[in-house]
């Protein structure tokens, strides 16, 4: 790393303090304990991550972080939480955190399909399986990430999901991550799913604040996708309390002949850092992830992605689409790495913003490392105001000009969404869209009276 | 009924004036055709009368019906009647073809204090529409003009002119990149619409469009004027002699 930087700021102060206080409270055999020890002694010594470092250059932790808000102790009552349930109306098996917790009451654990296992992150942690290390280290490529450190050292709660080899599931996995939002308080967690050879899973990651008291978030979700899995991930983080600073990990690792596909939305989420890893673990695997970022008002998005081929053969798109607003800033940082042994890589790289007005802006930084000399990688980053020959097509054909201009950037997001395969979660991320472009059109239609 | 009055355009963010006080009248029922080598300000005129924001006029009116539609969004026009035929359709990736048919009339119908269409008779009325032009079904679905060939975009500009239903109708270089087959598609969805009511702006380049829609009126355009009028056998004589003896160069 090279730089040691002295933890100094409160926040950081208070975060050592609250690991001293709970780490003997925290789950987990002799081996997460050490886990824990280390990852936090990796965080002291780089403290929180700041502008300084290449990766978090644009979503600087150490500011944005004044202080370290106490840690959640899980949920006072769960009445928002089932409510929001209901409104969700999902069609899935669902796995319900609140503040960080496991939630059984409100999780469906009856009747699970054979061949699904699901238990608490921390019952996990104490049963002493002996892949548990492997499974919370992730790809290589994350192992430096002070913010995953972080992760490690305080995880508390989470899911813990086994998805038998050859099996098929039917229904969409749901994570759904709902904080209380009733006093400011910090959530670290983590959720794993494994999915066995040849199996096929959708799973579905939502992420909301039922409050208005800002959150302090660092989730993580392990996926790990077996040879020839068919994996769908989508992830949703929207309706985030104001003032909430987000940081949501991906570590996923790709076995061979495996097709895996993750698709974000963001939209009314405040401040949101999203880092996906990726590793493929084995030959001629098919890797998208795809995303949609809507911000407005004073919100921060930061995607960043680094995908690691590490062996020959294997595919990789990314296409993430920016609309932003107001005073919002979008980032986009994707490294695609292609190791030397890695031939044959065929990997595609986009990212799109289209900026709303002068206040918006967008920092795009796509890179690609290649080892190998045989091997078709190309990317593509843009930053653009919204047509204004589509824009005037559509009004020479008399849609108002709010309308039209909500039409124009519906077909933007869309190009993204089309490739959600999941077609009730399609519809769902769409639905999200239109309601976000729809708020946007009625207020201008307002503000043009 | 369109009239254009001393009309005196510039590009907004250029010293460059394109239209130089420019005159023309296109009664209700009459099919009007603008000539003129090319950078003699045709496709400008087009986009000015439709209300595109890239242009400052100077000086003049358009009226349609009597009202001026300068004040006008690109939007009102097209509720007040005009409608512009594209010379390059735009794409518009992620609209399937038919909500945006839909939206497009109901907005216009909405401007003009009319009920929304049922969806029962908004898809009766493009089916038939479409299956007069000859377009399939599989391309209504389709995003907006996404991968649709020349010709196919064109009959999508007809059809979208067929549903709107509007009084004035401009056609900007409606031939370009079309074949004869495809010329004549077009030619008949076009003369289907005629119509005493609803007045044409044909603008062209080449007589050949002429043969098929056949003008009452031949303007001939030039340097941001209108320097000749006559009738159809005009569009004959510059086909002939071409516009040099206008001053400029074909």
């Amino acid at each position: 790393m090279g730089i040691v930087t002295p933890l100094k700021t409160a926040a950081e102060q208070q975060l050592v303090q609250q690991f001293a206080d709970i780490k003997a409270e925290l789950p987990g055999g002799p081996a997460v304990r050490k886990l824990r020890e280390d990852a936090f002694a990796g965080f002291e010594v780089r403290g929180l991550p700041h502008r300084r470092l290449e990766t978090w250059r644009y979503t600087d932790l150490r500011t944005l972080l004044r202080e370290a808000a106490p840690l959640a102790t899980g949920p006072r009552t769960l009445d928002a939480a089932r409510a929001k349930l209901a409104g969700l109306a999902l069609d899935a098996t669902v796995v319900v955190l609140v503040d960080g917790a496991f939630v059984p009451e409100l999780s469906s654990l009856e009747g699970l399909p054979e061949g699904l296992s699901v238990q608490t992150l921390a019952d996990a942690l104490v049963s002493g399986r002996d892949d548990l290390p492997r499974v919370l280290a992730g790809p290589s490529v994350a192992a430096d990430d002070a913010g995953l450190m972080l992760n490690a050292a305080l995880m508390r709660d989470g899911s813990f999901i086994e998805v038998a080899a050859g099996v098929e599931l039917e229904k969409p996995l749901a994570i759904v991550r709902l904080f209380s939002g009733e006093k400011e308080i910090s959530v670290y967690g983590r959720s794993v799913v494994l999915v066995g050879d040849s199996a096929k899973a959708t799973i579905v990651e939502i992420n909301a604040s039922l409050g208005k008291a800002p959150q302090q978030l660092n989730v993580a979700l392990v996926i790990e996708a077996g040879n020839e899995t068919e994996v769908e991930h989508i992830r949703l983080v929207t309706d985030q309390s104001e003032g909430s600073v987000g940081v949501f990990s991906l570590l996923a690792t790709v076995g061979a002949q495996a097709k895996f596909d993750s698709f974000a939305l963001v939209c009314d989420a405040a401040t949101v850092r999203q880092q996906h890893f990726v590793r493929y673990a084995g030959e001629h695997s098919e890797v998208g992830l795809r995303g949609v970022n809507l911000l407005g008002g004073t919100e921060h998005s930061d995607v960043t992605l680094v995908v690691d081929h590490e062996v020959p053969h294997g595919t990789s798109r990314e296409l993430f689409k920016s609309i932003i607003g107001g005073e919002a800033t979008g980032v986009f940082q994707g490294k695609v790495i292609v190791r030397q042994h890695a031939q044959k890589t065929d990997g595609g790289m986009k990212s799109n913003a289209l900026l709303l007005n002068d206040g918006a802006s967008m920092f795009n930084k796509p890179e690609l490392e290649i080892f190998a000399d045989d091997v078709v990688c190309g990317h593509g980053a843009t930053v653009a105001q919204i047509d204004g020959e589509q824009l005037f097509y559509l009004m020479a054909r008399g849609l108002p000009r709010p309308q039209a201009e909500a039409l124009v950037l519906q077909a933007f997001a869309g190009e993204a969404v089309e490739f959600v395969q999941d077609e009730a979660l399609r519809d769902v991320v769409m639905a999200k869209i239109e309601a976000w472009l729809g708020a946007r059109e009625a207020s201008s239609v307002v503000s043009a009276v | 009924m369109l009239e254009i009055r001393n009309l005196v355009v510039k590009i907004a963010d250029e010293d460059k004036q394109i239209l130089n006080g420019l005159n023309l009248t296109v009664n209700d029922g009459e099919v009007a055709a603008i000539m003129g080598p090319n950078g003699s300000g045709k496709s400008t005129l087009s986009y000015v009368i439709a209300g595109k924001e890239d242009y400052e006029v100077l000086d003049g009116e358009i009226l349609l019906n009597g009202e001026n539609v300068l004040e006008m969004e690109a939007d009102a026009r097209a509720a007040a009647g005009i409608f512009l035929a594209f010379q390059y359709p735009l794409e518009i990736p992620g609209v399937a073809t038919m909500t945006f048919l839909k939206a497009a009339m109901n907005a216009q119908r909405k401007a003009r204090g009319e009920a929304e269409l049922l969806t029962p008779d908004f898809i009766k009325a493009v089916n038939g529409a479409a299956d007069k032009l000859g377009i399939a079904r599989d391309m209504l679905r389709r995003p907006l003009n996404v991968g649709f060939s020349g010709g196919e975009k064109k009959r999508m500009e007809i059809l979208q002119m067929a549903l709107l239903s509007p009084s004035m109708c401009i056609l900007d270089e409606t031939d370009s990149g079309l074949d004869i087959d495809a010329l004549r598609i077009v030619a008949e969805g076009v003369n289907a619409l005629r119509d005493k009511n609803r007045g044409f702006l044909v603008i062209t380049h080449y007589q050949r469009l002429l043969d098929h829609i056949v003008p009452d009126t031949v303007h001939v355009m030039s340097k941001g004027k209108i320097v000749k009028t006559g009738g159809k056998e005009l569009a004959l004589e510059l086909e002939k002699s071409g516009y040099a003896s206008y001053g400029e160069a074909a």
